[in-house]
């Protein structure tokens, strides 16, 4: 990147302004515009640091070459050069843009350290940015977060600790993906050629010669024996090209009369050995078992074609020239088989020398690998061909079984909670176990009295008093009225939408943050070391905090609702009151046990 | 409330069983220590439940009901409409045959569980044999059910006081299973101060009503408004529905009503603690937890 540049250009407030002409000198952290006219006002100093932007007008010789250097977007406007050619303004919009990229990767690694610092820890960026935006995509998370670690009752890693699920998912998300080679075949590289000379040029990028070297082993191994000692680069791709030619007009004679006068030639043109074998070898690794008859005429490198013919000519060869000719089908199949195997290398596509050497290191790496485990493939295949002789009594491998999948677990948590609560409710009611005090034989004749009693008396008449009647049939009508205009109406609604939306979601608010707390209480027990006490009776007081709001929730609602949210609230106090008592316990115990070991740990 | 019943009732040959000719199965609790602490004697009871029945045969001439009497220590059959016997002797003016004769087998009944009581005192009211009641009750069904293709449709009602049994949790939950498998609603009405787990989801598991009545003076109102209508017409009507059913077990070991449990994985047996060998089908080593 030079120093600095200097250009003509015109000053203008604005696109429709003609401007002031002047000169232009970037440097690499500002630019200056001095106008020729020394008593002119429009002089400029400014730092690159506060230029956001640039935009540019589109090239085009009938428009001007204009430059916009945008300031802040609040701020608004921005300085607008007109330059007297386009390829000026190239120059200076390029160094424009090298001084912007350097100043916003400034910036960036700023704001970065700052979050870092933020949590006190050590964590990698993408960490860091994953747990940002987790936070950022669950309100509920992110509240839970600034209320706990926030406020120093949890600790960062602790929270993160119990989501570790959640962290994990999105790594596999992020994998990178290989890029593999483009499916499209290079023997759609044409030869140009230009009509006037009998030159035919042939354009070969490093790409394409990277391709060439994974679908023609031939080519890749001559190209390691001939470059450089033999023959530059560009002669061997030359000969390369030349035996492509050659293939492109289908002149099989030619080639063979090419090919016998040219040594390094018939290495293109001639079939090719290393694939020959390979494909035999593929031909021998093919599972035994498998219902096909994998012979002779399996190998598609003598299959003559399927009726296709490149270029829909037709032709008949004499036997002689055989191995000169190449079929469309053989040029197909070993392009797919390449696309498929991917990319072996990863190395930067640019001295075509490190190409070839890596990857026939590779391929030696491959070759090496299959060998090792050469007699454990024979082996597994034995065992297969034993085994499928009895397959229909063997038991199918993966029982098809679906994850449970809970989409919302709210919706069931509620229902299960209103249950709960209905169960909850009644039990309180009903523990008052009534006590019978008296005998078998006193209850037996007290029964028989009531029965003795019945026959002598004969039924009551009436049976039920009016007004009573009257009353259940109030009390039923209204209840059944009540259950279907206000619970059958949604099979999905449950208590908490009938309270007023603030109580709702204050409840659902203390229930995460108490169930967060529980988990993490519970989680620091048996206590066995100064550190988890430390996190319990922290804890311990967070959950104490949250104690009297429950009570100001209770009674803060209707009378309508304060039965219902004192149901909804009384597992949320007995979770919190067993949290306590075992805690209680545990202090006692921990003080008894310390007053016979005073030295003994916290 | 006189009844025109009191001759044989021999079988119709062509009995028109329409969908609305019900069979039901009353299952009466004759616990006496529930009924010495009930907050209704149990001559009121009996009054609302007598009236109710006969509202029952009055509803439809080829309707019938059974009573099957829930006892501590047995239970039995005390009332058939299909074969009441004609007994003038019981005829006294005060009290319609049908009742008399079924007080009676009552009367009878009690003396007989209490003969098989064992003189234990028990701290609380103890349970009475639902399970045994509700299983009588299913094979007297059964055997309705084979008498041909034309029946009636059966239903079964428990007039429950006595908290469950836990004991009993196998036995009601088999009860409960088959008479869903046979389409038999169990309707209950629970007349204890407790709610009844085994009655809710028995009612819950075979689309019977649950019903727990506020006002037990007002008893009969309540019979006769939810439980006296037949299967057909509860198609069209509004019933009460229970805000929630109480799912939890008994485990198989101690017969405590848990909240969470051990499940054996093969047979499916609860246990509240875990063992090393599944005591039901001997299958070792369990440990799926239940919630």
């Amino acid at each position: 990147m030079p120093g600095e540049v200097v250009k003509r250009a015109r000053y203008k407030t604005s696109v429709k302004d003609s401007g002031v002409a002047g000169v232009l000198k970037m440097t690499e952290d500002k630019f200056v515009f001095m106008p020729n006219d020394p008593t002119s006002s429009a002089r400029l100093d400014v730092e690159f640091r506060f230029i956001k932007g640039h935009k540019f007008s589109k090239g085009g010789s009938n428009k001007p070459a204009l430059l916009n250097l945008t300031q802040d977007s609040e701020k608004g406007g921005g300085y607008i050069f007109e330059f007297e050619n386009h390829p000026d303004r190239e120059v200076c919009r390029e160094f424009v843009g090298k001084a912007l990229a350097k100043f916003s990767e400034a910036s960036k690694a700023g704001s970065e350290q700052s979050a870092v610092k933020l949590f006190d820890e050590q964590l990698s960026t993408i960490e860091m940015e994953r747990r940002i935006k987790l936070l950022r995509e669950d309100s509920e998370l992110q509240k839970l977060h600034k209320q706990f670690v926030l406020s120093g009752v949890l600790t960062e890693a602790e929270f993160w600790a119990t989501r570790k699920k959640l962290l994990d998912g999105n790594t596999s998300r992020t994998s990178k993906q290989r890029v593999g080679f483009k499916s499209a075949m290079i023997s759609d590289l044409k030869p140009l050629t230009d009509g006037r000379t009998n030159r035919v040029t042939f354009n070969l990028t490093p790409e394409i010669i990277h391709q060439i070297f994974a679908e023609k082993p031939a080519v890749h191994q001559a190209f390691l024996n001939f470059v450089p000692n033999k023959m530059t680069e560009k002669d061997f791709w030359n000969k390369y090209c030349r035996a492509e030619y050659l293939h492109c007009t289908r002149n099989t004679v030619a080639a063979a009369a090419e090919a016998a006068e040219d040594e390094e030639l018939a290495v293109f043109l001639k079939h090719d050995d290393i694939l020959a074998s390979e494909a035999r070898r593929k031909i021998r690794r093919v599972d035994p078992t498998l219902d096909m008859e994998a012979d002779q005429g399996d190998d598609y490198m003598h299959l003559p074609d399927h009726g296709i013919f490149r270029d829909g000519s037709k032709e008949i060869i004499d036997p002689q020239y055989e191995q000169y000719r190449r079929t469309l089908s053989q040029d197909l199949n070993r392009h797919a088989a390449v696309v498929l195997e991917g990319r072996p290398i990863d190395v930067e596509l640019e001295d075509t020398r490190t190409v070839a050497e890596a990857l026939a290191k590779s391929k030696r790496v491959e070759a090496a690998n299959e060998k090792s485990d050469g007699s454990v493939t024979q082996e597994r295949l034995e065992r297969i061909s034993r085994m499928t002789e009895i397959e229909d009594l063997q038991a199918p491998r993966d029982l098809p079984f679906a994850a449970l999948c809970i989409k919302d677990p709210r919706d069931y948590f509620d229902s299960q909670q209103a249950n709960a609560l209905k169960t909850l409710g009644d039990t309180l009611a009903g523990s008052k176990q009534i006590k019978c005090s008296l005998s078998t034989q006193e209850a037996y004749g007290s029964l028989r009295g009531f029965i003795s009693e019945i026959k002598s008396v004969g039924l009551s008449d009436p049976i039920v008093k009016p007004d009573i009647a009257l009353k259940v049939l109030n009390g039923l009508t209204q209840n059944i009225s009540s259950t279907k205009f206000h619970l059958g109406k949604n099979p999905q609604e449950s208590v908490l939408d009938r309270l007023p939306i603030i109580t709702k979601e204050e409840l659902l608010h203390h229930w995460t943050s108490i169930q967060e707390l529980l988990r993490h209480f519970w989680s620091s027990y048996p206590i066995t070391t100064t550190y988890l006490y430390a996190k319990a009776s922290r804890l311990k007081d967070a959950m104490s905090q949250i104690y009297p709001k429950l009570q100001e929730i209770k009674e803060s609602v209707q009378s309508d609702f304060r039965h219902q949210v004192s149901l909804l609230v009384q597992p949320m106090l007995q979770a919190l009151d067993a949290a306590f008592a075992h805690y209680d316990a545990d202090q006692q115990k921990r003080s008894a046990r310390s007053g016979e070991r005073p030295n003994g740990f916290v | 409330m006189a009844i025109g019943r009191s001759a044989v009732m021999a079988p119709v040959p062509s009995k028109l069983y329409s969908d609305d000719v019900s069979l039901l199965m009353v299952l009466l609790d004759t616990n006496p220590f529930f009924w010495s602490t009930a907050s209704i004697p149990f001559s009121k009871f009996l009054s609302h439940v007598l009236a109710f029945l006969n509202s029952i045969l009055l509803i439809n001439q080829f309707n019938q009901v059974v009573v099957i009497a829930t006892g501590c220590n047995s239970c039995n059959f005390i009332f058939d409409s299909s074969s009441v016997p004609a007994n003038p002797n019981l005829e006294n003016g005060r009290m319609p045959a049908l009742c008399s004769n079924l007080l009676q087998k009552l009367e009878e009944f009690v003396t007989g569980d209490e003969k098989l009581s064992k003189e234990v005192l028990a701290a609380g009211i103890g349970s009475s044999l639902l399970s045994g009641s509700l299983s009588m009750a299913l094979c007297y069904i059964q055997r309705v059910f084979r008498t041909g293709p034309l029946h009636p449709q059966p239903r079964i009602l428990c007039l429950q006081g006595s908290p469950d049994g836990p004991e009993q949790y196998v036995a009601v939950m088999n009860a409960i299973f088959s008479a869903q498998r046979s389409m038999v609603p169990i309707d209950s009405c629970v007349l204890g101060a407790q709610h009844s787990a085994f009655l809710q989801q028995a009612s819950y598991i075979t689309g019977g009503v649950y019903l727990k009545p506020q006002q037990l003076d007002g008893l009969f109102q309540y019979l006769s408004t939810v439980f006296a209508t037949d299967l057909h017409s509860r198609r069209f009507l509004q019933l009460p529905k229970p805000a929630g059913v109480d799912f939890r077990a008994s485990c198989f070991c101690h017969k405590n009503t848990i909240d969470m449990g051990y499940i054996c994985s093969v047979c499916l047996s609860i246990f509240c603690k875990h063992h090393k060998k599944c005591s039901t089908c001997g299958r070792k080593r369990q440990s799926s937890l239940e919630g």
